[in-house]
C-alpha cells in the first residue's frame, strides 16, 4: 500500500473517475477516494497505463470533484474468509451489516476466482431432492449444478427459492446446505422477507449474507456476487461444506454492468448490454461445481427477472447459455391460481441425466418424466386447437392428452409451500395421472415400467 | 530496440507494450510472472498484446520479452487422450502444477517431451524424402498408428534412420544435408498446413444418427453449421457426433462452454466403445477445453490449436472430425479483443474481419491429397449460439454462407422432448448429389429414392397440420389422415433418437434404411387395407406396429426388423378379413 495521494483527477463520467500521472498502478488494483467532506469510497482500476488511469468507484461518484484524494492499495480486492462468516450478514461491499464485530479472516481471498480446471472437476450427480414435484420429476437437480430460476416481476419466485432453500436434501440424508444469500439490489421488502423466513426456520445461522439492496450503490452490485462466491467457494473447498448459493436478481447485476460499459463509451451489444457480458456473468456461474479431492460442493440457484417476460432478453438468454438448464415460471399458470407455477416445457435440467435412475431416484424416473413432458406438452397445444374447433373435433387421443394437461396443473404441480413431497411419491402421482390416458398412446413408457409401476395395469 | 520492453497500458486481455521489437503474432511474456501472450497489432513503437491469461494485478512498467516464436502447437505422438486448453496446455500437467483451479504464470508442454515411445522406420538410408514424406510409425494408442512425418519445410535423401525407444526430441533420421528429424514437429496454429490438391467429397460422414445420416448427410471432408438457442441440443449432438461418427481421430474442442460438458466427455468417453474398432473411444480422440470462465485470448485461439492438430492427423491419411462447440463464443472472444483495441466495430459490435475468419476457419476443412500423397480429410462441424435463437445475427449469417450442411434446431421440437431437435424442413445438406453413388454401392440401390420418399412425405404433412389447426383431423379425407400417420411414425419413430438410450443412442446405416422401409411398407399395406374396407382406427392401431416400433430400444433389432415387418403385414391383412 502507498501512502501518497493523488489529486489528479481530470474527468469524472457516471461511476467512473479519469486520473492521470500517477505511479504504476496494477490492473484491477483497489482504490480509497478521500472526498472534500472527509467521506470516502472505494474503487477499482479499469484501465491502466503510464498516462492515465480510470476507476470505477463502487458506491457512485456523487460528490467527487477534481479534489478528491486518490490513494492507490497495492492489491486485487479480496475478502476476508473464516468459519466466522457462517451465522453473518454483510453488506454488498463485504463489511457487517449486523452490527457484529469484523471477519477476523482466516486469510484474504482474491474475489474474481481462479477457473477450476475442467479436467479437475467430477461430474456432478447426486440427486437433490427439493420436495417439490415440478422440478424433482422434470428438472432434477444434482449437487454441483448452477440451475437458475427464470421468473419475472410479481410472480412468487422468492417463495420458490425459499422453499427449495428450505426442503433440498440429498435423498435419504438429513444432511443440511450451508445457505450463501447474495442480494442484488433488490427492495428491503424482499430482503425482509428472506431474512425473516430464514430466522424462522433456523436456517440463519447456517447461512451468510450478502445484502446490496436497491437504495444501495448500483455498481457495488458488481463485486456482491463475487464476495459471496469467495465464501462460498471457502467454505465448500477448504472446509468441505456443501453450499447452495442464491442470489437475487441477476437483472439488477446486469444492469449495473450495462451502466460501466456506457460510461466507458464501449461498443454496446444486444439490447446496450456489453459485448463481454456473457464472459462476465459464465465467470460467476462457473463457480459452482465439484471438485477432485474436496468433499465440499457448490450449487447456484440464480434467480433472474425476466425484463417484459421475454425468455430471449439478453440477460435470460446469456445465462441460460451458461447455466445447466432453467426452471421456468410461468405468468399464466400463476394467474390460474396454481402454485409453484413452474412451466415444465420451457424448463430444462442438463445435469438430470446423471442424477437419476435406478440406485439414485427410481427406475422408472426417466421414462416417467419424459412422458409427462409428451403428454402435457401435447395437451397443452391441444387447448388451442379446441378454442378454435371445440372439442368435438378431437379424437380419443387428443381429447385423453387434452384432459390430461388439467389433470397435471392441478394435481401435480399444484402444491402448498410447505409441502415436502417424497421423490417416490412424486413418481407414483405421476404414474396416478398418466394412467387417466389409454396405455397405447404411453409411447415414452418402456413396457417393463407399465407392468410394474402402472396402477391399473401392472402385473 | 530490443527483445525486450515494458508494459505501457493494460485493459483486460489486451496489454500494450513499448521499447520492444517484435513482428505480428510473435508469442511474448507479459509480466513480472511472464504470462503468455501474442502479438496482435503494431502502432508505431507501441504493440499490443492479447494474454493468454488473467491480468488483474500486473501493472505499468513490467518487462515484456519477445520469444521471436510464432504461436504454434507441438504435433508428435502423446496428442491423442489428451485435454487441452486453448493454447495446447495439458490440463492434467496444469492441475499438477496449480491444483483445481488454474492461476497464471504456468508453462507446459503441449506433448510429453520425456516420454519413449518405439519408433519403426518405413524408410531406409539412400531413400528421398519430401515434405510430408512418412518416415516411420509409432504406436500411439491400441487403435491409432501416429505416422512420423518429414516436416512441410524439409526435404532431402536419408543418410541415417533410427529404430527404437526415443522420446519426441530424439532425433530419428538425419538427411543428407545434415538435417535433423525428431519425431516432434511445430506448426504455427494460424497457418494452415499444405498438401497437394483438394478433392470433392464422396464419402458420408456416418454418424448412426438417423436424421443426419438420413436426411441430411455431412461428407468427410465437409463443413456443417448447427445453429440453435440454449437446450436446443447443439452440444448433445456434437458429442454423439464425437462419439459415434465413423471418423478415425476426433478432436473436440470445448470453445467458451461449460467446464461440466467437459468433465461430462472425459468420464464417459473411456468407457465408451468405438463402434468401428470396438476400443475405447478415447484413444482416437484429442479435446481441447477452454470454458467460458477461462481467458478470452486463448478461446480466440483454441480454435487454431483444434484445427491445426485435425490437420495433421489429416496430413497422415486419416478422416479427422473436428467439432467447435461454439464458435459463437469465438467471434464473442474476436469482438471482446477487437473492443479492446477500439477498432471500428461491424454488425453488432463483431469486428469487420469476422466473416473472413470464420471462411478461412471453415477452408481448413475437405478432403486433401496430403503432401505424402495419401488422401485424407478434416470434417468441421461448428455450433453456433445464436442470441435469443435468431439466426439472422451475424455469426449464423457468416456461417451459413460457408458450410454446406444446416443442422437447424428447434426450441419448440425440444421443448417437445423431440430430440435431436433438428427440424426436419428448414434443414438442408448440399452433399446427397455427390453421396448417393456411396449410398447405393453400399446400402442399399434404392436409398435415394427412399430418403426422398420420406422426407416428401414430412412436406405433405406440414401442408396438411395447416388445415389440421383450421379445421381438426377428423376432417381429412381417410387417405390424408393415413398420410398425418405415416408422417407421425416417421417423427416418433425414425427421426426422434434418444442420445441417452444405450441402444437408440447409435443407428447402423442398414438398420436406418430398414426403418425407413418399415415405415413405406406401413404405408402401402395400410392403403391396401383401408381400399379393402378396413377401417383407420383399426389399421393404425394394431399392436404389431406398436412392437415394430417399441421394439428399437432392444438389442439386435436389425435382425428382428424383418419378422416384426412381416407381423405388422399379417395383423393389417386381418384388419381387412374381420371387417369383410
Ligand atoms: N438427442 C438427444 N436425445 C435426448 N436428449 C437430448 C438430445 N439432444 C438434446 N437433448 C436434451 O436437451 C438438453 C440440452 O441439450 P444441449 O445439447 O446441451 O443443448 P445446447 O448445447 O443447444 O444448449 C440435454 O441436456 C438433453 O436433456
Ligand atoms: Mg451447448
Amino acid at each position: 500500500m502507498t501512502e501518497k495521494e493523488y489529486r489528479t483527477i481530470t474527468d469524472v463520467k457516471g461511476p467512473l473517475v479519469f486520473l492521470n500521472k500517477t505511479e504504476p498502478v496494477s490492473f484491477g488494483e483497489i482504490v480509497s477516494l478521500r472526498l472534500s467532506d472527509g467521506s470516502t469510497k472505494n474503487g477499482q482500476v479499469l484501465d491502466t497505463s503510464d498516462e492515465m488511469v480510470v476507476v470505477q468507484v463502487f458506491e457512485g461518484t456523487a460528490g467527487v470533484d477534481l479534489d478528491t484524494g486518490i490513494r492507490f492499495m497495492g492489491d486485487v480486492f479480496k475478502l476476508p474468509v473464516s468459519k466466522d462468516l457462517v451465522g453473518r450478514i454483510l453488506t454488498g461491499a463485504g463489511k457487517p451489516r449486523d452490527g457484529g464485530p469484523d471477519i477476523v479472516a482466516e486469510h484474504n481471498a482474491d474475489i474474481i476466482g481462479a477457473a477450476i480446471n475442467p479436467y479437475s472437476r467430477r461430474s456432478p450427480e447426486e440427486f437433490i431432492q427439493t420436495g417439490i414435484s415440478a422440478i424433482d420429476s422434470c428438472t432434477s437437480l444434482v449437487r454441483g449444478q448452477k440451475l437458475p430460476i427464470f421468473s419475472a416481476s410479481g410472480l412468487p419466485h422468492n417463495d420458490i427459492a425459499l422453499q427449495i432453500a428450505r426442503q433440498a436434501k440429498l435423498k435419504d440424508s438429513d444432511e443440511d446446505f450451508v445457505v450463501v444469500f447474495c442480494a442484488m439490489g433488490i427492495t428491503a421488502e424482499e430482503y425482509n422477507f428472506f431474512r425473516y423466513d430464514l430466522e424462522r426456520t433456523g436456517a440463519l445461522e447456517n447461512a451468510v449474507l450478502f445484502v446490496n439492496l436497491a437504495d444501495d450503490p448500483a455498481v457495488e452490485r458488481l463485486i456482491t456476487p463475487r464476495l459471496a462466491l469467495t465464501a462460498a467457494e471457502y467454505l465448500a473447498f477448504e472446509h468441505d461444506y456443501h453450499v447452495l448459493v442464491i442470489y437475487t436478481d441477476m437483472t439488477n447485476y446486469c444492469e449495473s454492468l450495462r451502466q460501466i460499459g456506457a460510461a466507458r463509451e464501449e461498443v454496446p451489444g444486444r439490447r446496450g448490454y456489453p459485448g463481454y457480458m456473457y464472459t462476465d456473468l459464465a465467470m460467476l456461474y462457473e463457480r459452482a461445481g465439484i471438485v477432485k479431492g474436496k468433499e465440499g460442493s457448490i450449487t447456484q440457484f440464480p434467480i433472474l427477472t425476466m425484463p417484459g417476460d421475454d425468455i430471449t432478453h439478453p440477460i435470460p438468454d446469456l445465462s441460460g447459455y451458461i447455466t445447466e438448464g432453467q426452471i421456468v415460471i410461468s405468468r399464466e399458470l400463476h394467474q390460474k391460481g396454481i402454485y409453484p407455477p413452474i412451466n415444465v416445457l420451457p424448463s430444462l435440467s442438463r445435469l438430470m441425466n446423471a442424477g437419476i435412475g435406478p440406485g439414485k431416484t427410481r427406475e422408472d424416473h426417466k421414462s416417467v418424466s419424459d412422458q409427462l413432458y409428451a403428454a402435457y406438452a401435447q395437451g397443452r397445444e391441444l387447448r388451442g386447437l379446441v378454442a378454435i374447433v371445440g372439442e368435438d373435433a378431437l379424437n380419443e387421443r387428443d381429447l385423453q392428452m387434452l384432459k390430461f394437461a388439467d389433470l397435471f396443473e392441478n394435481k401435480f404441480l399444484r402444491q402448498s409451500r410447505d409441502e415436502d413431497r417424497t421423490i417416490e411419491g412424486t413418481l407414483d402421482l405421476a404414474w396416478e395421472l398418466l394412467s387417466s390416458i389409454n396405455t397405447k398412446y404411453l409411447v415414452r413408457l418402456d413396457q417393463k415400467w407399465i407392468d410394474k409401476y402402472h396402477p391399473t395395469e401392472k402385473k | 530496440m530490443s527483445n525486450k520492453g515494458q508494459i505501457y497500458r493494460i485493459s483486460g486481455p489486451v496489454v500494450t507494450a513499448i521499447g520492444i521489437k517484435a513482428a505480428m503474432f510473435d508469442v511474448v511474456r507479459v509480466g513480472d510472472e511472464g504470462l503468455m501472450g501474442e502479438v496482435i497489432e503494431l502502432h508505431g513503437d507501441k504493440c499490443v498484446i492479447q494474454v493468454y491469461e488473467e491480468t488483474s494485478g500486473i501493472r505499468p512498467g513490467e518487462p515484456v520479452i519477445n520469444t521471436g516464436e510464432t504461436l504454434s502447437v507441438a504435433l508428435g505422438p502423446g496428442l491423442l487422450t489428451q485435454i487441452y486448453d486453448g493454447i495446447q496446455r495439458p490440463l492434467e500437467a496444469l492441475e499438477e502444477k496449480m491444483g483445481v483451479f488454474i492461476t497464471r504464470g504456468v508453462d507446459a508442454d503441449g506433448i510429453v517431451m520425456d516420454k519413449k515411445w518405439t519408433f519403426n522406420p518405413t524408410v531406409k538410408v539412400g531413400d528421398v524424402v519430401e515434405p510430408g514424406s512418412v518416415i516411420g510409425i509409432v504406436q500411439e494408442t491400441e487403435t491409432i498408428e501416429h505416422k512420423i512425418m518429414v516436416p512441410p519445410n524439409k526435404e532431402g535423401t536419408i543418410r541415417e534412420i533410427k529404430q527404437g525407444d526415443f522420446n519426441v526430441t530424439e532425433t530419428v533420421c538425419i538427411l543428407d544435408d545434415g538435417t535433423e528429424l525428431q519425431m516432434m514437429q511445430k506448426w504455427p496454429v494460424r497457418t494452415p498446413r499444405p498438401f497437394l490438391q483438394k478433392y470433392a467429397p464422396d464419402t458420408p460422414l456416418v454418424t448412426g444418427q438417423r436424421i443426419l445420416d438420413f436426411l441430411f448427410p455431412l461428407a468427410k471432408g465437409g463443413t456443417a453449421g448447427i445453429p440453435g438457442p440454449f437446450g436446443s441440443g447443439k452440444t448433445v449432438t456434437q458429442q454423439q457426433l464425437a462419439k459415434w461418427s465413423d471418423a478415425q481421430i476426433v478432436v473436440y474442442i470445448g470453445c467458451g462452454e461449460r467446464g461440466n460438458e467437459m468433465t461430462e466427455v472425459l468420464s464417459e468417453f473411456p468407457h465408451l466403445i468405438d463402434p468401428n474398432t470396438e476400443k475405447p473411444l478415447m484413444n482416437r480422440t484429442v479435446m481441447i477445453a477452454n470454458t467460458s470462465n477461462m481467458p478470452v485470448a486463448a478461446r480466440e485461439a483454441s480454435v487454431y490449436t483444434g484445427i491445426t492438430i485435425a490437420e495433421y492427423f489429416r496430413d497422415m491419411g486419416y478422416d479427422v472430425a473436428l467439432m467447435a462447440d461454439s464458435t459463437s463464443r469465438w467471434a464473442e472472444a474476436m469482438r471482446e479483443i477487437s473492443s479492446r483495441l477500439e477498432e471500428m466495430p461491424g454488425e453488432e459490435g463483431y469486428p469487420a474481419y469476422l466473416s473472413s475468419r470464420l471462411a478461412e476457419f471453415y477452408e481448413r476443412a475437405g478432403r486433401v491429397e496430403t503432401m505424402s500423397g495419401d488422401d485424407g480429410s478434416v470434417t468441421v462441424i461448428g455450433a453456433v449460439s445464436p442470441p435469443g435463437g435468431d439466426i439472422s445475427e451475424p455469426v449464423s449469417q457468416g456461417t451459413l454462407r460457408i458450410v454446406k450442411v444446416f443442422w437447424g434446431l428447434d426450441a419448440g421440437l425440444a421443448r417437445q422432448r423431440h430430440f435431436p431437435s433438428i427440424n426436419w424442413l428448414n434443414s438442408y445438406s448440399l452433399y446427397p448429389a455427390s453421396l448417393d453413388q456411396w449410398y447405393r454401392d453400399n446400402v442399399a440401390q434404392d436409398f435415394p429414392d427412399i430418403r426422398t420418399e420420406i422426407s416428401s412425405l414430412l412436406q405433405v404433412e406440414a401442408e396438411l397440420q395447416e388445415i389440421v389447426q383450421l379445421v381438426g383431423s377428423d376432417a381429412l379425407p381417410v387417405d390424408q389422415q393415413l398420410t398425418l400417420e405415416v408422417a407421425r411414425m416417421i417423427r416418433e419413430f425414425f427421426l426422434q433418437q434418444n442420445a441417452f438410450h444405450d441402444v437408440d443412442t447409435f443407428s447402423a446405416l442398414e438398420q436406418q434404411y430398414k426403418m425407413a422401409v418399415a415405415i413405406l411398407t406401413f404405408q402401402s399395406e395400410a392403403k391396401k387395407a383401408i381400399a379393402a374396407g378396413a377401417a383407420l382406427e383399426d389399421v393404425v392401431n394394431v399392436e404389431s406396429r406398436t412392437n415394430l416400433m417399441r421394439a428399437r430400444f432392444e438389442q439386435g433389432y436389425l435382425e428382428k426388423i424383418d419378422n416384426l415387418v412381416g407381423e405388422m403385414k399379417k395383423e393389417i391383412n386381418s384388419a381387412v378379413e374381420a371387417e369383410n
